[in-house]
């Protein structure tokens, strides 16, 4: 405080066009997606003065720290500063002692404005072309829709409501996970406080004894995607799956691969689905093809594995198990995630097919370090992993 | 700016070297009586920043460990069950009525203070520190929240508790898991970032005023090389000064003097079996030289 009023005339200068100009920044921040609402507008002029207003880098660091509220904001932050008040990049860049800037948390934001508008991308939800038998009358359209294979979905309008009942299914799942995690434990440790009150009545025999209602922990869940062109078919779909688990599951994470892994939680939890689909394409700029199973778990383990995995993770991987890379890495790097979570699911979608066999190196390498290995092209089949996804 | 200096300077006085940004931020949180939440990579010396505070206001440290599955029991008070119990039998014989006797076990003598409490209980105003807050479930941290702008914490036995000074509250999190964004705009933010090659020069030199110039510098630009490297766990300061350490116990001088040594050494920067096999003897050589 004393930086301000110390000196009479640099007050009197805070209480206008400086203060002003100062609240406008909030606005600019706020139209940058910045949670600035009316409270930190106020705060904002306590800290200008109390880092002196008059002192852009005081004025920067106060600020950064009132409106940042993540380390993404964080990163921004300086760049936008510099805009708003005219500071030259490369001066400020060497005063700022380079926190921040450096890092960069790999997530495409605003990629929706980018010249890459490229929804087409093979691999990610090219399945409109693909000719097959829609379900057509007979049994109720329900019941239909539940048992077919989602390669046999003929036309766009079929395809859209199959994600909607993905999407909506995966949403179902949360609610009923937790109502049965509820009863399961009901009353299985003694609630001591509550039975010391109660054993007054009896000389301090702890007769009555009251329990602890105790909620069993959801797992958290880690899906890997695979969206190679192989999958092409299926991955759109399993896509919407992973949005609906990550928007009702608080501690989910996705991710898509075939030659590169990339973590994709953000870009699916944005509310509309046409700009979720913008981000998904711009994340997939420039993959080349082939699918290298193993090398995307390996990333996966060295970036994500000590944050992501531990004994209440469960990990999902969808994929046909067409590597390109040697079956070794994979079951290498499959072993070192079993190892640390309590579940690998690994979901096929061609098991549901007549006559399948997992033949394919990168599969039978896989079989042996996964706990289940199940079907996923259909409703019901989707359903049916329902109990795997119970920390049980 | 003079506000922000002098806070730099009291930071250095305590033992903690920080940047000129970070100081600003710690400056408001003293005047603003805001929570802070520092976020970072494990190993930047976050936990330090808290314990610095404490040193600079000259006030009790209350350390809150986060895990997941913390309850208010362990967090915030507990009864003392044992001597409740063994109270309530002492009481027996005696003629008062039960309201009576209830009064009093659940009294104060009979409360354990955890964190929490402890810590708005204070005569003076104490740091807070609440270590990897994301471990803990979304109820905790909403928990949190309320005592974070209400400072108040309601016991049923007793009543609700107020606060008796306001402390100084900072947060950690590594990013394990989103925190609430209502949590996160209640707080003062700042991203603490691996320290640059003077900063760290700095730390070491202040740790271990007995090493030289020249490994001092050789150790923090290895060590800042190794952090460029595709590592499972990066060396964080904590790893850098228990190898300069240790190397100033081997009587080493300089980097390149005993390569044999050097590597039964890199024990202390890489703690995962993998990261030692991936750094080959090769490119040990190739850091150290790069450093010279």
């Amino acid at each position: 405080m004393s930086g301000s009023v110390d000196n009479p005339a640099r007050a009197a200068d805070f209480g206008d066009a400086l203060s002003a100009r100062v609240i406008g920044f909030t606005r600019m921040l706020r139209d940058q997606g910045f949670p600035v609402g009316v409270q930190e507008g106020l705060d904002t002029l306590r800290v200008a003065r109390l880092c002196d207003i008059t002192d852009p880098q005081g004025l920067r660091w106060g600020l950064r720290a009132l409106l940042c509220t993540c380390a993404d904001e964080w990163q921004r932050f300086d760049e936008l500063f510099n805009i708003y008040w005219r500071v030259e990049g490369p001066r400020t860049r060497s005063v700022t002692t380079g926190a921040g800037g450096a890092r960069h948390t790999g997530r495409g934001e605003q990629g929706a404005q980018g010249p890459a508008r490229n929804i087409d991308r093979p691999g990610l939800g090219d399945a409109r072309g693909i000719e097959g038998e829609g379900p057509k009358g007979g049994a109720s359209a329900a019941e239909v829709r539940a048992r077919t294979d989602f390669q046999h979905l003929a036309d766009q309008g079929q395809l859209r409501e199959m994600e909607q009942l993905v999407e909506r299914l995966a949403r179902r799942m949360r609610r009923r996970l937790v109502r049965r995690a509820r009863i399961a434990r009901a009353g299985r440790q003694v609630h001591l406080g509550r039975t010391v009150r109660n054993s007054l009545r009896y000389g301090g025999l702890p007769l009555d004894l009251a329990f602890r209602r105790r909620r069993r922990e959801l797992p958290r869940l880690v899906l890997l995607l695979d969206v190679s062109r192989s999958m092409s078919l299926y991955s759109y779909l399993f896509l919407r799956f992973a949005r609906g688990i990550v928007s009702v599951f608080r501690d989910a994470d996705a991710f898509v691969y075939h030659t590169q892994l990339v973590r994709v939680t953000e870009a699916l939890r944005e509310p509309d689905i046409e700009r979720v689909k913008e981000k998904l394409a711009v994340l997939s700029l420039g993959w080349s093809g082939g699918t290298r199973i193993g090398a995307c778990l390996e990333r996966f383990n060295r970036d994500y594995g000590r944050r992501l995995l531990n004994r209440r993770t469960i990990v999902v991987i969808v994929s046909d198990g067409l590597d390109t890379g040697p079956p070794a890495l994979l079951a290498e790097h499959l072993q070192r995630i079993r190892r640390r979570v309590r579940r690998v699911v690994w979901l096929n979608p061609l098991l549901g097919r007549a006559g399948y066999q997992p033949l394919a190196g990168g599969m039978r390498a896989a079989l042996g370090a996964v706990d289940v290995f199940a079907p996923a092209h259909s409703l019901d089949s989707l359903r049916a992993l329902e109990p795997y996804l119970v920390n049980g | 700016m003079k506000d922000i200096a002098d806070f730099q300077w009291r930071l250095d006085e305590a033992g903690y070297v920080a940047e000129r940004s970070l100081a600003a931020t710690l400056m408001l949180v003293s005047r603003m009586r805001r929570p802070l939440l520092l976020e970072g990579e494990a190993g930047v010396g976050k936990t330090e920043i808290a314990k610095a505070l404490a040193r600079v206001f000259d006030c009790p440290l209350i350390r809150l460990q986060c895990y997941e599955g913390l309850d208010v029991s362990s967090a915030v008070y507990e009864w003392n069950y044992q001597h409740q119990l063994l109270t309530i039998r002492l009481q027996e014989s005696e003629p008062a009525p039960v309201q009576e006797k209830e009064q009093h076990i659940f009294s104060e003598a009979f409360l354990l203070k955890r964190p929490l409490l402890k810590a708005i209980t204070q005569p003076e105003p104490p740091v807070l520190l609440v270590d990897e807050i994301d471990r803990t479930d979304e109820e905790f941290e909403a928990y949190l929240l309320e005592l974070l702008s209400d400072y108040q914490i309601s016991i049923p036995e007793i009543g609700t508790v107020q606060a008796t000074s306001i402390p100084y509250v900072v947060l950690t999190s590594n990013g394990t898991r989103e925190l609430s964004d209502a949590l996160r705009r209640r707080c003062l933010y700042h991203y603490v970032d691996y320290p640059s090659f003077d900063k760290e020069l700095r730390i070491v030199h202040k740790h271990l005023p007995a090493i030289g110039e020249q490994l001092g510098a050789e150790v923090v630009a290895f060590v800042q090389g190794l952090r460029e490297l595709d590592l499972r766990k990066r060396p964080g300061i904590a790893e850098t000064l228990d190898w300069a350490a240790a190397l100033l116990h081997l009587g080493l001088e300089g980097l390149e003097q005993d390569p044999a040594r050097l590597a039964d050494s890199l024990a202390c920067l890489l703690k995962t079996r993998e990261d030692r096999d991936a750094l080959s003897a090769e490119q040990v050589q190739r850091l150290v030289a790069k450093v010279r």
